[in-house]
């Protein structure tokens, strides 16, 4: 009885680290698309929460969700062009218009959302993986969303493209060394711009996840970060898009072991267990870095590195 | 052609030039945006003003809130002359804070200003310790310093949390779980009666001048100017590169820091989770605002403590929701970032104009505004 | 010419009109005009604690002679202090509701010295006298026999004995909620176990989410919470077909088969009191409190899956509560860790101060602080 009770729990566990997790896959994959650009844009935060408004109001308006997540997409293309636009501007700090870009974000979806904390609109679907138990629990923690596998099969096509397409190679010789790409006649800022919108599209789909399927709704304290660990997230998977979904698992099972452990009793510093993905990331960097080199698999061209 | 000293205003203008467009173009777009949104804009901007500046009351308001942003703003601007970018103010102001909330609590009754130092010292500790870490870690480890002073703020607010709602807690501090209240002899006040604003604006100004003085005038700060400028020079000119960038990184701090200091004793009262409130991450926008200009951090941290006094206005007389200044306050940044584009051209076009209007160019003009970002 | 002579016309008899009908409207005539303001530490619309104060404040907007000023998103910072001022120096407020309970000490208290005239009526603060400004009142509902009649409720409808209560932070409000839906529970089944998870802070939607679905893995068939806005549990429990208990307002549009039943405030009735005794020049209320009895404090109507018999006795209790005579919080009490907190033969009344100081979670909550 025990022994099932664990089993269910870690089950719990692996459930609650795919739902927490799936944003934080969707943003970090577009931030690591957007850094093997040579560019790094904090403001996906502010997009994450305008997408999440978009998606809430489309879906809620047109009654389809995944009109919503497009949506969601659409304007976090937006405003990821706007980044890399602007930034592709001679002296302009990425990492300066990416805090300015989260407070206009934050701000357009706060004002526009408004009209939307209210009403209920459409969720996303779920596919019940857990037909066949009888377990509640288990058919529970079985409900995945559409929206984690379409995650999964875009790391691993990330994973491909950025490594046997020319567009992936063209992506990180830009982002490894611009005067190469130059020379071999591509233009960075155009494949840097293409590249952060790329990006905030994805962040804005994990937006829409956040509002249209967990937790599921519409307010002003819906993101709690999510955008910002992203950022640290893609450190923490070193540019490897297949990394950032292992990352982005761990980092949503460690969102979710805290309340778990206290549902079983074990409910001392939730603070300081909140803080575990940025000790991780923290103790990863100082492991791994070493003064005389950049990080392995950094691209070159990266802010970070210069 | 023209008078010289129409020459010799325009190159002193030009600097000014982008950040002059950027508001310009900010005012446009939000007026913009309202009209869109069928808001009434017209009254908006009026307001804007009357709320941040139309009164003695207005600039009370905005005077207040500016104080800890020209703080928070140097912890990104002193490492910024030696080429890093920190963005972890809100770490180091937190734990400033609470550092000054405990030093009371930990030392024996003294009278008001040796506590009152001895608050400060600790909370420039606190701050200078933590952002000198992100430093350290960068110059010994190769961390990022941008990624590791975020990390590092994240776990300080974690760690914050967990001392003032767990083991520094005030037993007797109920629904709001807080450090010990400070004794009311080492609070803070304002300044005066007919001047309501408390000392930090005083403490904050002092900083950017004396900052200012520092990285202009000293030989550190020159030498801070070659190690900002190339990774590679300072160390053939055998400049302690390491030490040089861990002060940057330690000043800055414990600026933030002592802003933390005195959100505790001239507003708070104690160390309590209202310390969490965006002062850090509003200080990096102001310093890049700024262009990491000590003295330009004073003029950009007022303005954006105007917007946020001018907030209450705009909900109360015209309705619109608390997100209006958010907008305007990324709108504005986002401007002020975009047209600094421009400054490169201004710099050929002083040069013109220097040419061309002025007989005898003066031999110091041509660096005052070469503070690179 | 004749059109100059009609608008004039117009303007007389609508003077005319207007002059008329002053002195048969004994509300205006007794009473001076009065603007009010409000503050909120969120957003006006969280389906929570910030909402169910505007909502409250739309009403006292319309009451005769009263205008009302907002302000929402106002953080416990020099902000709040310097909202509160431009509220009476730029819209001539002469009464000031701050709703926050962080607001009170220091902020509230310093501009409260500085505005003699005006009055603050702070929401949860505990004024005491000598200690703080005669213009600076306290009021605050108690909720707790709101989540009582939840628990008892509860108590009828779990078949696992398991109920589960997502809590923002330990502090005396949220324990007293806790302990109180507990106490009501085992007034049903002496059996029943109450797991309690802590988010951490006030507004945490996935965490929440995270809480509500790790509590109902671990058994919990009924739930409520003490967080700014419960819409995001209340959902994420229907969704798993699991019952819920409402707070701060009604979240029964949102589980048409699950809500069982929920404690909501009535912020109208000290807004009231406030706003009258200041427009009919009545001392200031310095300490106000008040529960069902009192009209601070409702639930909601039994949602469809409550049984007649935890209606009956849920009613049963209510009119006790609503008589003043029932006492939830009485000796022996232990904690949940064996020590008896309140000790026989004690019963504290609701008004009790030391009610408002709970530092204890009471047996039968799982739950550590």
């Amino acid at each position: 009885m025990a022994e099932t009770d664990l089993s269910i729990f870690l089950l719990a566990l692996l459930a609650g680290a795919i739902r927490v997790g799936t944003p934080f896959l969707f943003v970090s994959l577009g931030e690591c698309l957007t850094e093997k650009g040579g560019r790094i844009n904090l403001g996906l935060e502010g997009i994450l929460v305008t997408g999440a408004m978009t998606g809430y109001a489309v879906s809620y308006l047109s009654g389809s969700p995944w009109l919503g997540v497009f949506a969601a997409g659409l304007s976090g293309l937006a405003l990821g062009l706007v980044h890399g636009v602007i930034c592709s501007l001679p002296r302009v700090n990425d990492i300066a218009f990416g805090i300015a870009l989260i407070l206009f974000g934050t701000g357009l979806a706060f004002f526009l959302g408004k009209d939307f904390i209210q009403p209920s609109a459409p969720m996303l679907p779920s596919i019940p993986l857990g037909f066949w138990s009888d377990d509640t629990r288990v058919r529970s923690a079985l409900n995945v969303n559409v929206l984690f596998f379409i995650g999964v099969a875009l790391a691993f096509v990330l994973h491909w493209g950025l490594r046997g397409t020319r567009w992936g190679l063209v992506l990180r010789l830009v982002g490894d060394h611009e005067d190469s790409a130059q020379a071999l006649g591509y233009r960075a800022a155009g494949v840097r711009i293409l590249a952060t919108g790329v990006g905030g599209f994805l962040a804005g789909v994990g937006g829409a996840y956040l509002s249209l399927y967990y937790p599921g709704s519409w307010n002003e304290g819906l993101s709690s970060g999510q955008g910002l660990m992203a950022v640290a997230l893609v450190i923490f998977a070193r540019w490897q898009p297949i990394n950032c979904l292992w990352a982005a698992l761990l980092f949503g099972a460690a969102g979710a072991v805290g309340p778990a452990l206290q549902a079983i009793g074990i409910g001392w510093g939730y603070y300081l267990f909140n803080a575990i993905p940025y000790v991780l990331t923290l103790a990863v960097m100082v492991i791994t870095c070493r003064p005389d080199r950049t990080l392995s698999g950094a691209p070159g061209e990266l802010s970070l590195n210069r | 052609m023209l008078k010289p000293w129409l020459g010799r205003a325009a190159v002193l203008a030009l600097p000014a030039l982008p950040t002059l467009l950027a508001m310009l173009t900010t005012a446009v777009l939000f007026i913009l945006f309202l009209l869109i949104q069928e808001q009434p804009a017209w009254q908006a901007g009026p307001l804007v003003f009357e709320g941040a500046f139309g009164s003695m009351f207005a600039w009370e308001n905005t005077l207040m809130r500016a104080a800890p942003l020209m703080l928070t703003a140097l912890c990104v601007a002193l490492p910024a002359r030696a080429g890093l970018i920190i963005i972890g103010g809100e770490g180091a102001l937190v734990l400033g804070g609470l550092a000054a909330a405990v030093t009371p609590l930990w030392l024996p009754a003294l009278p008001a200003w040796p506590m009152l130092i001895a608050m400060g010292v600790a909370a420039m500790l606190a701050g200078g310790l933590w952002i000198g870490l992100s430093g350290w870690l960068r110059q010994k480890r190769g961390v990022n310093e941008t990624i590791g002073s975020l990390l590092l703020s994240y776990i300080a607010l974690a760690i914050f949390r967990h001392l003032v709602e767990g083991p520094l807690r005030d037993p007797n501090s109920l629904n709001k779980p807080s450090t010990p209240p400070l004794d009311s002899g080492y609070q803070i006040g304002v300044i005066s009666d007919s001047f309501y604003v408390h000392w930090g604006l005083v403490a904050g100004v002092v900083a950017c001048v004396l900052a200012w003085v520092f990285v202009r005038y000293s030989v550190v700060g020159f030498s801070l100017r070659i190690v900002g400028g190339n990774p590679r020079t300072p160390r053939m000119l055998g400049l302690p590169v390491d030490r040089l960038v861990l002060l940057t990184c330690v000043l800055g701090g414990a600026a933030a820091g002592l802003a933390g200091m005195y959100e505790v004793s001239a507003v708070q009262g104690s160390a309590n989770t209202a310390l969490i409130s965006g002062y850090g991450t509003a200080g990096i926008l102001v310093a890049f605002a700024a262009r990491h200009h000590p003295l330009g951090i004073i003029v950009c941290a007022i303005l954006l403590g105007g917007l946020e006094a001018s907030g209450g206005l705009l909900q109360r007389r015209l309705g619109l929701p608390d997100a209006t200044t958010l907008i305007l306050q990324g709108i504005l940044f986002i401007n002020l970032l975009a047209w600094e584009a421009l400054s490169r051209r201004t710099l050929d076009w002083r040069l013109w104009l220097r040419g061309h209007w002025i007989a005898a160019p003066s031999s110091r003009a041509g660096t005052t505004e070469v503070s690179h970002g | 010419m004749s059109h100059i002579n009609r608008r004039n016309f117009i303007k007389a008899a609508g003077l005319l009109g207007a002059a008329a009908a002053l002195p048969f409207n004994p509300l205006r005539a007794a009473q001076k005009e009065i603007t009010v303001g409000f503050l909120y530490v969120g957003a006006r619309d969280d389906f929570g604690y910030n909402q169910s104060h505007a909502e409250a404040a739309a009403l006292v907007k319309k009451m005769p002679g009263v205008t009302v000023v907002e302000q929402e998103n106002v953080p416990e910072t020099v902000a709040v202090q310097r909202a509160m001022e431009a509220m009476i120096r730029q819209d001539g407020a002469s009464l000031i509701f701050p709703t926050s309970f962080g607001y009170f000490d220091p902020h509230v208290l310093k501009v409260a010295q500085r505005f003699s005239d005006t009055r603050f009526a702070h929401c949860g603060g505990l004024w005491e006298k000598g200690k703080h400004p005669m213009n600076v009142g306290s009021f605050f509902g108690y909720i707790d026999e709101g989540q009582y009649l939840n628990g008892v409720v509860a108590g009828h409808m779990s078949k696992s004995a398991k109920l589960g209560f997502v809590a923002a932070k330990p502090i005396p409000q949220v324990l007293r909620n806790i302990n109180a839906f507990t106490l009501g529970a085992r007034s049903v089944n002496p059996d029943i176990t109450t797991s309690v998870i802590f988010t951490g802070d006030w507004s945490m939607p996935v965490k929440e989410a995270e809480a509500t679905n790790s509590l109902i893995d671990s058994g919990c068939d009924v739930i409520t919470c003490h967080v700014d806005g419960p819409k995001v549990l209340v959902e994420t429990a229907e969704k798993r077909g699991v019952m819920t208990c409402g707070y701060h307002a009604s979240q029964a549009a949102l589980a048409p088969e699950g809500y069982l039943t929920g404690a909501e405030w009535n912020w109208v009735t000290p807004y009231q009191e406030h706003v009258k005794a200041a427009m009919n020049g009545e001392p200031m209320i310095n300490f106000l409190r008040g529960g069902l009895k009192e009209g601070f404090v409702k639930t909601s109507p039994y949602g469809p899956a409550v049984s007649a018999e935890a209606k009956k006795n849920a009613d049963a209790v209510k009119a006790k509560m609503l008589s003043g005579d029932y006492v939830i919080f009485g000796g022996p009490l232990k904690n949940n860790r064996g020590e008896v907190v309140i000790a026989d033969g004690t019963d504290y009344k609701q008004t009790a101060v030391e009610l408002e100081r709970m530092d204890y979670l009471v047996e039968g909550v799982r739950g550590q602080l």
